[in-house]
């Protein structure tokens, strides 16, 4: 277990130095998702619907989003010289390479909300200090499964054409439980209401990331296997 | 000691290999011929741990961790250093922490490219990327090298550099298994010879010093026959 | 016989069961007070709605016993339920609206099983998708295999989170096709249907796994 983790985690070193060299996937990222968060301002009436109201929907469309053009990424790294025959004929074993894979796919992502969420409150004046805890644990729960469905997706479409394309017509549907979850959580982290009146989206978000993080770790080997 | 027995696999109506058997004692060369689609890279592929064969099995000392693989791509990150890249595959090949910038330095050394340590792989030219590579496969001191077409692509003097690396390798007392189409690249490194077609072994004998000419005439004589 | 003429023989017995529910469903079972005729529409639509998710847990079935066995069959028996589950979704997104525009007044009103069944439609969508896109035969019964299972396993949660969002969110209109208490001649009616649907299924998937069956030898 130490061995599996230890090489999960030198794959996720590996992939932020290679980021942190290249930075054009990540300022992209950010940068789509900052424009996102201005389209929402252009593409809405203010005078008719009150920002507080729309202001979840607004925060969880744009992280969506920004995700979801994250998540090939991590594959996409490795088809470079086909470093990806490489690391399956390493003697390591395939759920290390799944973890490290999941793992820099959440570091990336939680780069971009870590961009997103301050513009978010600059851009709509939404107060969110006294909620912060509770919006940041929020965000962790609703990201997590997510992504793990994601990157078990993305070592299956990264070799097909359109890989971009299918990939987020595969995932929509895996999307809409935690986006509905973690839009009426922070629906009432906003409005001052008690986390107790959401427990059955919270219970709802944990149990989608225990299931398709323990699926995903499960059914990885046959996407990279013959 | 490299032993396969029986291996079977078939991609959906084709079969790629069809029962090959043999036995290849420590330290010697076996360069198998065989046109292109005669399942020689399901072969290695398979010996690698790759594929899981449908029916046989392999058996070699010290599992995968011995296997050192060469294949016509790299498997490099381009955005990190050759050193860099040594370092995260002797990790993941378990070399430990403290003897991975040792055996860096040897392999470099070994190849000639001590002086481009320090350089970013997409940076050197295809012959440095093609020493690079050897590199790779070196790294952990394999005992077991599995080389599949690495001719392809290079011009004469790189082609001529990687015989003399290999001759080298040979002589260092690696287990070699070769795959190529070209008898004339691989017969003088070879201690034992098989000809490939149609997922057998239409022939595996010691090359008992004949010249790569004889063991060309050999070849075509028996693809002839089949 | 041939899997085909088979497959034909119990989809001719399906759909004269259909035939035949319909016949009992207008003739014998009494009118819907408030719904009309429209609620007749119910018989095919809420079965279609059931075999458009039992589909998918099949389909999804077949991808863990692929992954286990590897056997190409389980994979054609997969991509055949999948295809049939499209089809039956289609049949719940079709006659939803045409039963909502007569008894809500509107074609699309967000109702738990028409969202439920919209999402399970995409995600047919993407498998077909997916299963188009690989070339080989390995790879894509591997891949069709994953992703049928991240698919059932997504089942419940599609439910969940459509009827938590229902209940917070009221709808303007709480009739739904199932009231609770059925009268009893409705029930049978529907149970018929139900009967005839799962012939029809069986006969759909045999058929397409027949074309499976020859696409391949024929590779």
């Amino acid at each position: 277990m130490r061995e599996v983790i230890a090489h999960a985690l030198g794959i996720v070193r590996k992939d932020l130095v290679l980021e942190f060299r290249t930075r054009t996937g990540f300022i992209s990222a950010a940068a789509f998702t900052a424009m996102v968060l201005m389209i929402f301002e252009f593409g809405r009436d203010p005078t008719a619907v009150p920002t507080i109201d729309l202001a979840p929907t607004i925060l969880w469309i744009t992280f969506s989003f920004g995700a979801m053009l994250a998540l090939n990424r991590a594959f996409q790294l490795e088809l470079e010289n086909q470093a990806l025959d490489g690391l399956l004929l390493a003697p390591i074993s395939r759920t290390s390479l799944y973890w490290g894979k999941l793992l820099a796919n959440l570091a990336f992502v939680a780069g971009v909300e870590a961009v997103g969420l301050p513009l978010f409150v600059l851009f709509f004046n939404v107060p969110v200090g006294h909620v912060l805890g509770a919006l940041v644990g929020v965000i962790v729960l609703a990201t997590v499964g997510f992504v793990a469905v994601g990157t078990l997706f993305s070592a299956m479409v990264i070799r097909t054409r359109f890989a971009e394309l299918l990939l987020l017509v595969l995932l929509l549907p895996f999307l809409v439980a935690p986006l509905v979850a973690a839009v009426s959580i922070t629906s009432a982290l906003f409005a001052g209401r008690p986390l107790s009146e959401v427990m059955a989206w919270l219970k709802l978000l944990a149990a989608y990331d225990i299931v398709f993080v323990t699926l995903a770790t499960l059914l990885f080997p046959s996407t990279v296997e013959e | 000691m490299l032993l396969a027995e029986g291996l079977t696999h078939a991609f959906g109506s084709v079969r790629a290999l069809d029962g090959i058997t043999f036995e290849l004692p420590a330290g010697r060369t076996l360069a198998i011929f065989g046109p292109n689609g005669a399942g020689k890279t399901t072969l290695l592929r398979v010996l690698a741990g790759l594929i899981r064969p449908q029916r046989g099995r392999v058996e070699m000392q010290g599992g995968r961790r011995a296997i050192g693989w060469l294949g016509h791509q790299s498997h490099l990150y381009g955005y990190l250093s050759v050193v860099e890249n040594l370092r995260f595959w002797a990790a993941l090949y378990g070399v430990p922490r403290a003897e991975r910038e040792v055996r860096a330095r040897v392999v470099m050394e070994q190849v000639g490219l001590t002086d481009r340590a320090g350089q970013l792989v997409r940076t050197l030219s295809r012959g440095l990327l093609q020493r690079a590579a050897i590199a790779r496969a070196l790294v952990h001191d394999p005992s077991i090298l599995l080389l599949d077409e690495p001719f392809t692509g290079l011009d004469l003097a790189a082609a001529a550099e990687l015989r003399r690396l290999l001759a080298a390798a040979v002589r260092a007392g690696h287990t070699v298994v070769l795959a190529t189409h070209n008898v004339e690249e691989g017969a003088e490194l070879a201690t034992d010879v098989a000809f490939q077609r149609a997922g057998r072994f239409l022939h595996f004998a010691p090359r008992a010093d004949r010249e790569p000419r004889v063991i060309a005439d050999l070849y075509r004589a028996a693809l002839a026959d089949a | 016989m041939t899997l085909t003429r088979k497959g034909q023989a119990v989809t001719l017995i399906g759909l004269l069961s259909l035939a035949g529910v319909y016949v009992r469903a207008i003739g014998y079972t009494p009118i819907e007070i408030h719904q009309g005729l429209a609620q007749k529409i119910f018989y095919i639509h809420v079965p279609a709605a059931i075999y458009a998710e039992v589909a998918m847990m099949l389909v999804g079935l077949g991808g863990v016993l692929y992954l286990f066995l590897k056997d190409p069959r389980l994979d054609r028996f997969a991509a055949a339920s999948a295809e049939v589950g499209t089809a039956f979704a289609v049949v719940v997104l079709t006659t939803g609206p045409i039963w909502g525009k007569t008894v809500w007044g509107t074609w699309w009103a967000w109702d738990a099983r028409l969202t439920s069944t919209l999402l399970l439609f995409f995600l047919y969508i993407g498998y077909l998708l997916l299963r188009g896109t690989v070339t080989d035969p390995g790879a894509r019964a591997r891949y069709s295999a994953v992703v049928g299972i991240c698919g059932t396993a997504l089942i419940p949660f599609i439910h969940l989170s459509v009827y938590l969002f229902r209940t917070l969110h009221p709808q303007p209109i709480i009739l739904k096709p199932s009231a609770p208490s059925l009268p009893w001649s409705m029930l049978e009616t529907w149970l018929l249907s139900l009967g005839a649907f799962t012939v029809l299924y069986v006969g759909f998937v045999m058929q397409r796994y027949a074309i499976g069956a020859e696409e391949r030898d024929h590779a």
